[in-house]
């Protein structure tokens, strides 16, 4: 199985992911860096967290337009499993792969700190290792989380079972709609959060909630 | 020719930026101000020297990058 991790000017979670990508899967990803127009064959990408190009104009935005976004969107497009962390889930929103956009959260401050969230759709390739209701302890780390999207889309993606985590209630930590934290595409193989899921993957973080995911995607691949 | 876009928030976006300058505003003393938004202001020159292509290409770089449609209105001014 092979994974990747794209880097951009200012990503910094990119080394994160590397490490929760190669302990779940036994061998290193290949470090993408953003100017690539092809990828090779790949199984998982993650869209890291950071400050893509400075997070100039709008977080990801700058991103979601440069040549490996292109490529990653077309690998989504044929199936491959792609995660957005944070900026990276800013990025896809950007670049049109997932639905709403992250706006500046409503209290304008910059969270860091843990949040607890309940897992709404364990049906999918990233979030099989949960249960469905199970609450999970993520760090989070950004200035704009607020997710928002028009009344229509917000109940599309909650009939359809699109939400994929939601901050548990009254710890909403940035205004989001519907205290969303985590949405799939309707194929569910793209997966997009503001949490860090690769930053609650060893005893010395917070705790080891990011696990599951990490453990799950290479069940689903392996299935 | 000189392209000046103004991008602002769609009406019913919330904006907490907005909503600050206008508390600050109110605590510096300056009284009546009923509300705030906050926009952007982009300049861009342009070697086009029809107006109407001018526009037309500025509106491209307002759909694809300058501006977020989701939550965000731009408005085009096309000059010398």
């Amino acid at each position: 199985m092979k994974t990747a991790v794209i880097v951009f000017p200012g990503s910094n979670c990119d080394r994160d992911a590397a490490v929760a990508l190669e302990a779940a899967f036994g061998r290193a990803p290949a470090m993408v860096w953003h100017g690539e127009t092809a990828l090779p064959r790949l199984d998982v990408i993650v869209v890291p967290g950071g400050f893509s190009y400075g997070d100039y104009l709008r977080s990801g935005a700058m991103a979601a337009q440069s040549p490996v976004v292109r490529a990653v969107k077309e690998q989504a497009e044929r199936g491959v499993l792609v995660i957005g962390i944070c900026n990276g889930f800013q990025v896809l929103t950007e670049a049109g792969m997932l639905p709403g956009v992250l706006m500046r959260n409503a209290g304008l401050k910059f969270v860091c700190r843990d949040v607890d969230l309940v897992v709404e759709n364990a049906d999918s390739p990233f979030t099989r290792g949960y249960r469905k209701g199970q609450r999970v302890t993520f760090p989070i780390a950004h200035h704009d989380g607020n997710y928002f999207a028009d009344p229509a889309t917000l109940d599309r993606l909650e009939g359809e079972g699109l939400v994929a985590f939601r901050y548990a209630k009254g710890d909403n930590p940035n205004g989001s709609a519907r205290d969303i934290a985590g949405i799939f595409n309707e194929r569910r193989n793209v997966l997009g959060l503001m949490p860090h899921p690769e930053r609650a993957v060893d005893a010395l973080h917070c705790g080891t909630d990011g696990l599951p995911m990490f453990s799950g995607l290479v069940e689903a691949l392996a299935a | 020719m000189k392209a000046k876009v103004h991008i602002t928030l769609k009406t019913g976006v919330l904006d907490p930026q907005g909503k600050a300058i206008g508390h600050a505003l109110e605590s510096l003393g300056f009284g009546g101000v009923e509300g705030v938004r906050q926009g952007k202001y982009i300049e861009i020159d342009l070697d086009e020297t029809d107006p109407g292509k001018a526009r037309a290409a500025v509106r491209g770089m307002c759909e694809k990058l300058l501006a977020n449609t989701v939550i965000e209105n731009y408005a085009i001014d096309i000059g010398e």
